[in-house]
């Protein structure tokens, strides 16, 4: 059997382990936040959404996901 | 008398004067609820994390659709130029929004804006194509600074945000409304609706209110009240008011007294 790779990643500030080779969308997709309403930070910079698909997550990446909340 | 008189910031129309913070409501449909009663077109909306863990917390865009309601994300609880530009760009990228409100605070316990940052961000932003409303002091040479550098609406302060202090410096409010073109709105510091309608009768172009609706004991009577006192004002403002006199002047005429 194939041993599957994890990686430590940062999400939202707090550090979690996801499956190695992994593309910004099928994670996004499997947390099932609704992509249209959010923005999306990797390592600081903005991925267009477009390119979600074809970026692949790496060890010790820090990914933002953002969206509107109430406020003044 | 005047039929049309929308307010108009980067050159679109809006026929409500007054915009109104999404923050500190007990809920998310009494939120929508006091929008409603308000009139208001416009919103401030925050830009901040998703929950990840709880993924039945309620959605702002669930609430208050943003094809009808036009969202104004803001910088609030940003302390310097790099964060607030962070914060713009990634509310850009959710949905292509330009129309933002910039505010850069300098302090924690009075949240005044940091002047200097919100410059230096104006400058930036307005380069960048947005389109950029301004939380700023009541410095007259500061607005005249941020509309020199692009802005596209000046937003100065009442009083301390969420002090309901109402309008502190008249004069000041005076001095900006005239020399600049551009849209006034007075933003933070109200506390009830008559405040709004000084801030209308100094000419200001709209009020921009959160916790004087919000924390009010009925939100949605003070979102209505807040409603009547900008048209109110308004009104006053455009009918011209008569001069002041020490003395009085009868109303009624001496002729045929009997």
């Amino acid at each position: 059997m194939k041993k599957i790779n994890k990686i430590k990643i940062k999400l939202n500030g707090k550090f979690i382990k996801i499956q190695d080779k992994t593309t910004l969308l099928s994670f996004i997709k499997k947390l099932k936040v609704p992509i249209s309403k959010v923005a999306i930070e990797l390592n600081e910079t903005i991925v267009n959404k477009k390119l979600l698909i074809r970026t692949k997550i790496k060890k010790n990446d820090k990914i933002e996901i953002v969206h509107f909340i109430g406020g003044g | 008398m005047k039929k049309i008189d929308n307010l108009i910031i980067a050159k679109k129309k809006f026929k409500s004067r007054l915009i109104v913070g999404t923050g500190k409501y007990k809920n998310m449909s009494d939120c929508a609820k006091a929008i409603k009663f308000s009139g208001a077109e416009i919103v401030t909306v925050a830009v901040r994390r998703v929950n990840i863990v709880d993924k039945k917390k309620p959605l702002l865009m669930d609430y208050i659709d943003p094809k009808k309601i036009t969202y104004l994300p803001n910088t609030a609880g940003c302390f310097n130029s790099q964060e607030a530009l962070r914060t713009l760009r990634l509310a850009r990228e959710i949905g292509g929004w330009k129309l933002v409100k910039l505010e850069v605070l300098g302090d924690k316990k009075t949240l005044f804006p940091d002047m200097i940052e919100t410059l230096k961000s104006t400058e930036i932003l307005t380069r960048e194509g947005f389109k950029v409303m301004v939380y700023c002091t009541d410095d007259p040479l500061m607005a005249k600074r941020l509309e020199n550098s692009g802005a596209a609406a000046i937003m100065p302060l009442a009083a301390p945000i969420g002090s309901g202090l109402g309008i502190q410096n008249y004069t000041n409010i005076k001095i900006i409304r005239k020399q600049t073109k551009l849209p006034l709105i007075i933003d933070a510091g109200l506390g009830q609706a008559s405040d709004a309608t000084i801030a209308m009768e100094l000419g200001c172009d709209g009020v921009l209110v959160n916790t004087a609706i919000a924390r009010a004991k009925n939100p949605f009577q003070m979102a209505l009240a807040f409603k009547n006192s900008v048209v109110a004002g308004r009104q006053s403002y455009l009918s011209g008011r008569i001069e002041k006199f020490l003395f009085g002047s009868p109303s009624s005429p001496k002729e045929g007294i009997i």
